[in-house]
C-alpha cells in the first residue's frame, strides 16, 4: 500500500478519539441553497466531530422517503456539485472538523472524476462515501488518484456482506468503515434488533484494522449510546434532517438536537 | 466485435453492477448463478414448454402483403402481440419467475411503467403461487387504471411510487429500495435489459426466443435465416435486445432500433436516448442516459409509456457507439399515424411503443427484394384510450 505523508483529518480524529464519535449527514442546500456553511458551523460548535455532506441526486436508490425529499428539494432550491465545492471552501474558514462528501456516482461522474477528487482536496474535502461505486473499480480505476489527491474513501457493509469481503474492505480503506445496521435503506427504525446487536457484537470481535461507525437507524440518545458501546460511533442522518425541516433557528435547534442525541454518551 | 457481455459484466464500455453495498449479496448470488441455472436440461425444457403451452410460442412471422406493396420490400411481423398478456414481456417473466423459484425465493418484487411487465409478473406469479409486489408510479396508476385493475385481480399488491416525477424511473427506484430491505427472500424481475449485471445479459438471453424463432421461421419461408433489416423499439431495448440477439455477429443484417422523440428530438420532450444522452450511471448499471449537465436524471416524454424512460440498456448503448446498430427515432404524431396504418393495411391494432417501428418504414429506403422484419412487440388494446384521445381515425 502506499505511504501517505500529511495526516488527513479523519486520519486525524480516529488518533485521538476512540469512542463516541458523532458524525452528522446532511443534504447541502437543504432546507435552503445557502444553509449548508451556517448547518456545518453549528455542527461544529455542539461538539460534532465529523460532518457529512450529501450531494444530492435525483434516484438515491439507497436512501428511505426523509433524504429523498431533502435531495428533490436541495436540486430544486439549485444545488449543484459545484455550488457545493464553492460553499465548503467557504465554510472551510471556519469550520475545521473533518469533512466527507457523500453521494451517488453519477454527478460525480459528469463533473469528472479526477477533477473531482483534485477540487474537493482543494475546498478542504477530506473524504469520500459513494456507495455505488463498485469496489472492484475503485480498487483498478479510482484509488491511485483518490490518494494522490489525499482523500479517504469510505466504504459501507450491511449485515449481509460476507466476513471475506468485510476483510477486503477493511484492507483496501485507511479512514472507517461505514457499517449500515440493517439490511434497509436510510431512516428512522424503531430501535436496535437483538439481530442486529449480534450483528454489531460480530464486527467488533473481528478486529478491523479501521474503525466503524454505525449508521442507518441511528436517532436518538438510545440508538447513539449502543450503537457507540460496539463500533467508535455513530453516524445521524435521517433524524438530523427531520429536525431541520422543522428549525425555527437552526444554530440553537442544532445545539439542542446534537445535547439529546448525546446524553449520557459524550 | 464483441456485441455480448464480458466476464466483468461489461459490453463495452457500458454495463457493470453500480449497486450499494447493501444489494451485493443480491447480484452476487445472482451472477453467481443465472448461467448455470439457466443452461441446465431441465430449465430449458420447462421454460420451453411454458413458453409453448402457456404463452403461446412460436409466434407467428406473418408475411404482410399490403404493408410490404407499400413500402416495396418483404415485410414481415414478429407477432408478439399474439404473446399471453399481449406483448414480449412474458417472455421474461416466465425465465425470472422459474430462476427465483431454483434460487429459493418466495417472494417477487417488479416495477412497471405502461403495466405491461407488471401484468405480466402477476400473471406468472399467479400461475406459480408466488406472492407478489409490483411498484408503479402514482401517475402512471392514475393513467393506466386497467392494467392496475388486471394486476390485482391476478391476487399482486400494487404499490403507488410517489416520490420524483411518480412514473417509469420512480417505480424502479422503490423496487430497488424494497429489495434493499428484503434481501434474502426476494427475487426482483426487471423487466428490461436495464439494471446492474447480470440483468440486462439474462433478460436478453429469456426475450432472445424472439430472434431464434425469426431466424427458423425465415428459413422455412425464404430458404435463408437472415432477413435485410430487422427493426424494433427500443425503451429500455427488451424487445429490441430479443429481436437483434441472434443477428448481432452478422453483420450483413440491417439492425435499427427505434426510439421516441416525442414531441421532437429538440423540442424538449423527448425520449430518444440515443440522440439527447451521456454516459452515466442509473439504476445499476453505465448507460446512456438523459440528465442534466449536473448529474441529474431528466424526466423524458413520450406519448408512449413503454418507451418512457431516460435510459437504454447498456448492450444498446454498446450497440450504438460501435455503430452495430443503427438508431432511428419517430415522434408522437408519426407513432399515431403508424398505428392506424397498420389498423387499416393488416388489421392489426399495434401497442403505441410498436408503433414507433412501424413509422420508420417510410424513412429507409429498401429494394424491392430486401426482407424486412418488424418486431410487433405488443398489442393496442392497453393503448385504446390514447388512441381515442387521439382521435385522428
Amino acid at each position: 500500500m502506499e505511504h501517505i505523508e500529511t495526516m488527513n483529518r479523519i486520519e486525524e480524529l480516529f488518533s485521538k478519539k476512540k469512542q463516541n464519535i458523532l458524525s452528522v449527514f446532511f443534504t447541502a442546500g437543504f432546507p435552503s441553497l445557502n444553509d449548508t456553511g451556517t448547518i456545518a458551523l453549528s455542527l461544529q460548535q455542539a461538539g460534532v466531530d465529523l460532518i457529512e455532506i450529501g450531494i444530492p441526486f435525483s434516484d438515491p436508490i439507497a436512501d428511505g422517503p426523509v433524504i429523498q425529499q431533502s435531495s428533490k428539494q436541495a436540486i430544486d432550491n439549485g444545488m449543484t456539485l459545484k455550488l457545493l465545492l464553492e460553499q465548503v471552501r467557504e465554510l472551510r474558514k471556519q469550520v475545521h472538523i473533518p469533512i466527507i462528501l457523500m453521494g451517488y456516482l453519477n454527478p460525480v461522474m459528469q463533473y469528472g472524476m479526477e477533477k473531482f477528487f483534485n477540487d474537493a482536496t482543494n475546498a478542504g474535502v477530506d473524504g469520500l462515501i459513494l456507495p455505488d461505486m463498485p469496489f472492484d473499480e475503485y480498487e483498478s480505476v479510482y484509488r491511485q488518484s483518490m490518494e494522490q489527491a489525499g482523500l479517504r474513501n469510505i466504504f459501507l457493509i450491511s449485515p449481509t456482506t460476507s466476513e471475506a469481503r468485510i476483510r477486503k474492505i477493511d484492507e483496501a480503506t485507511n479512514a472507517f468503515i461505514y457499517a449500515v445496521s440493517s439490511s434497509s435503506t436510510t431512516g428512522a427504525k424503531e430501535g436496535f434488533q437483538a439481530e442486529q446487536v449480534q450483528y454489531f457484537e460480530r464486527l467488533k470481535n473481528m478486529n478491523l484494522k479501521n474503525p466503524f461507525l454505525i449508521g442507518f437507524g441511528v436517532s436518538n440518545a438510545n440508538t447513539f449510546s449502543t450503537a457507540c458501546v460496539y463500533g467508535a460511533g455513530a453516524i445521524v442522518g435521517s433524524a438530523f434532517i427531520n429536525m431541520l425541516k422543522q428549525a425555527q433557528d437552526i444554530p440553537s435547534d442544532i445545539q439542542i438536537f446534537v445535547s439529546l442525541l448525546k446524553g449520557k454518551a459524550s | 466485435m464483441n456485441y455480448h457481455v464480458d466476464e466483468r459484466g461489461y459490453f463495452g464500455n457500458f454495463g457493470g453492477a453500480y449497486i450499494p453495498e447493501m444489494l451485493y449479496p443480491n447480484i452476487e448470488e445472482l451472477w453467481e448463478n443465472y448461467l448455470s441455472i439457466i443452461q441446465h436440461d431441465s430449465f430449458q425444457q420447462e421454460f420451453h414448454q411454458l413458453l409453448r403451452d402457456y404463452v403461446g410460442r412460436p409466434t407467428p412471422l406473418y408475411f404482410a402483403a399490403r404493408l410490404s406493396e407499400q413500402y416495396r420490400a418483404k415485410i414481415y411481423l414478429k407477432r408478439e402481440d399474439l404473446c399471453h398478456t399481449g406483448a414480449h414481456k412474458i417472455n421474461n417473466t416466465i425465465g425470472q419467475i422459474l430462476l427465483a423459484k431454483r434460487l429459493g425465493k418466495q417472494k417477487v418484487i417488479a416495477e412497471t411503467g405502461a403495466g405491461q411487465h407488471g401484468v405480466a409478473t402477476a400473471t406468472v406469479c399467479a400461475l406459480m403461487g408466488m406472492e407478489c409486489i409490483v411498484y408503479m408510479g402514482q401517475l402512471d396508476m392514475e393513467r393506466q387504471r386497467p392494467n392496475v385493475e388486471r394486476m390485482r385481480i391476478l391476487g399482486t399488491k400494487v404499490v403507488p411510487a410517489t416520490s420524483g416525477n411518480m412514473t417509469l424511473k420512480d417505480a424502479t427506484n422503490e423496487a430497488m429500495r424494497h429489495w434493499i430491505n428484503h434481501p434474502t427472500d426476494t427475487h426482483y424481475i426487471i423487466g428490461s435489459v436495464v439494471g446492474p449485471h447480470p440483468y440486462p445479459d439474462m433478460v436478453a438471453r429469456f426475450q432472445s426466443v424472439i430472434s431464434e424463432e425469426m431466424k427458423k421461421q425465415l428459413n422455412e419461408i425464404e430458404g435463408n435465416p437472415y432477413p435485410d433489416y430487422v427493426l424494433a423499439c427500443v425503451g429500455g431495448g427488451s424487445n429490441a435486445a430479443g429481436a437483434f440477439y441472434h443477428f448481432l455477429n452478422d453483420e450483413h443484417v440491417n439492425l435499427i432500433g427505434i426510439e421516441a422523440a416525442g414531441h421532437g428530438l429538440t423540442s424538449g420532450e423527448s425520449a430518444a436516448t440515443t440522440v439527447l444522452g451521456k454516459p452515466g450511471v442509473l439504476h445499476g448499471s453505465k448507460t446512456l442516459l438523459m440528465q442534466t449537465e449536473d448529474g441529474q436524471v431528466e424526466e423524458p416524454y413520450s406519448i408512449s409509456a413503454g418507451l418512457d424512460y431516460p435510459g437504454i440498456g447498456p448492450q444498446h448503448a454498446h450497440l450504438f457507439e460501435t455503430g452495430r446498430v443503427q438508431f432511428l427515432s419517430a415522434t408522437d404524431d408519426e407513432a399515431m399515424q403508424a398505428g392506424i396504418e397498420l389498423s387499416r393495411t393488416e388489421g392489426v391494432i399495434p401497442a403505441i411503443e410498436t408503433a414507433h417501428a412501424i413509422a420508420v418504414l417510410s424513412k429507409i429506403e429498401f429494394n424491392p427484394d430486401d426482407v424486412v422484419v418488424v418486431n410487433l412487440s405488443g398489442r393496442g388494446d392497453k393503448d385504446l384510450e390514447t388512441y381515442i384521445r387521439w382521435g385522428k381515425y
